[in-house]
């Protein structure tokens, strides 16, 4: 169980953090430029820390005891691609889920 | 310039923002389900989703805290997850960057994925627009969706309890976040930055504190500029 302390703190944090990062240039910095080395870091950032985040969830599920299970992983893979492929995050979502029911039963 | 309410514009903006409420309610109800399994109390939830309004860096937040990740990486790694939003601000100040100050401030507040994404390709699309109409377009784009988050994740966190095991909704975070990723990888260089991630928090798992994760993020990050760089210097010859 996550101390309440902690909940707390992350939540004022992030508060905190996401409204200063979206106000940092329309709120402070106002018209100038960045410079480009930046934005082009800036750019890879949700793509960078996602991909990483999920990865040992689905190579080690925690619902499993981190065994590889042969049901979450089709699963992941499918959402992957639906995704990819359609640009539609409920599709692969949907997509996802289905193959993960299906496995379970097949799998038990 | 003036900064008046053009009533068409904000309408239309909450025409073009209204489908996305079929993509924000059930990624609020999923959170609000989520984070009340992880146990955090209603309250706690909903001034999650009202002060953050940011699905992938919350859902990040709850799932470092169930693996009792230490305080400050939940708070990195899931504000790294944010880092766009500075981006979207950058872009959006040569337009709404006249505005007086707490129109501004609302204006960051509201700055979402959808209010982004609908404002600068209207914004490209009628460069003759006011300032008014800008601001009255991009308030409609989020009159929609900003209450749909805060109500589907309400709703969730009430049935959250509700919902049996067998459901296995311990991989819902990682379905919704490759279902996240799968769009994003539109370039050689986010899909070489994605790669890397990947690698790196596989090889790095052993690093106490999910500090891997951090490695893997600036990783990412380096190579996506990286490619992004030599891409471009092929494409000019």
């Amino acid at each position: 169980m996550i101390s309440s302390t902690t909940i707390w703190i992350v939540i004022a944090a992030m508060g905190v953090g996401s409204f200063g990062l979206r106000f940092l240039f329309l709120g402070l910095i106002g018209d100038r430029d960045l410079p480009p080395w930046v934005l082009r870091h800036l750019r890879y950032t949700a793509v960078a820390v996602l991909p990483g985040l999920v990865a040992p969830l689905v190579m080690w599920p925690a619902a499993t005891g981190g065994q590889t299970d042969s049901a979450r992983l089709s699963a992941a893979l499918v959402t992957l691609v639906v995704g990819y492929i359609t640009k539609n995050i409920l599709a692969a979502i949907f997509a996802g889920a289905a193959v993960l029911y299906l496995g379970l039963y097949l799998i038990g | 310039m003036s900064s008046q309410f053009d009533r068409s514009d904000f309408l239309r903006g909450m025409r073009d923002g209204a489908p996305f409420i079929l993509v924000v309610g059930p990624f609020a109800l999923l959170f609000g389900v989520l984070a009340t399994e992880a146990g955090l109390s209603l309250v706690e939830v909903m001034t999650f989703s009202i002060l953050v309004i940011a699905g992938a860096a919350q859902f990040t937040a709850i799932q470092l805290m169930s693996e009792n990740a230490p305080t400050i990486v939940v708070i990195a790694s899931a504000l790294a997850v944010n880092l766009r939003m500075a981006m979207y601000s950058a872009s959006l100040t040569p337009h709404l960057g006249a505005l007086p100050f707490w129109k501004r401030a609302f204006a960051a507040y509201f700055l979402v994925d959808q209010s982004y994404a609908l404002s600068a390709l209207e914004y490209e699309k009628r460069p003759d627009m006011t300032l008014g109409q800008k601001t009255s377009y991009f308030f409609g784009t989020i009159s929609l969706v900003a209450p749909n988050w805060y109500l589907w994740t309400l709703v969730g966190a009430l049935v959250g309890q509700a919902i049996p095991p067998q459901l296995a909704l311990d991989f819902a975070v990682p379905i919704t976040f490759l279902a996240m990723i799968g769009p994003m990888l539109r370039t050689p260089a986010h899909v070489a930055a994605a790669f890397v991630s990947v690698t790196c928090a596989i090889l790095f798992a052993f690093i106490p504190w999910n500090l891997g994760l951090i490695i893997a993020g600036i990783a990412g990050m380096m190579t996506g500029a990286q490619v992004e760089l030599w891409t471009e210097r092929k494409g000019t010859p």
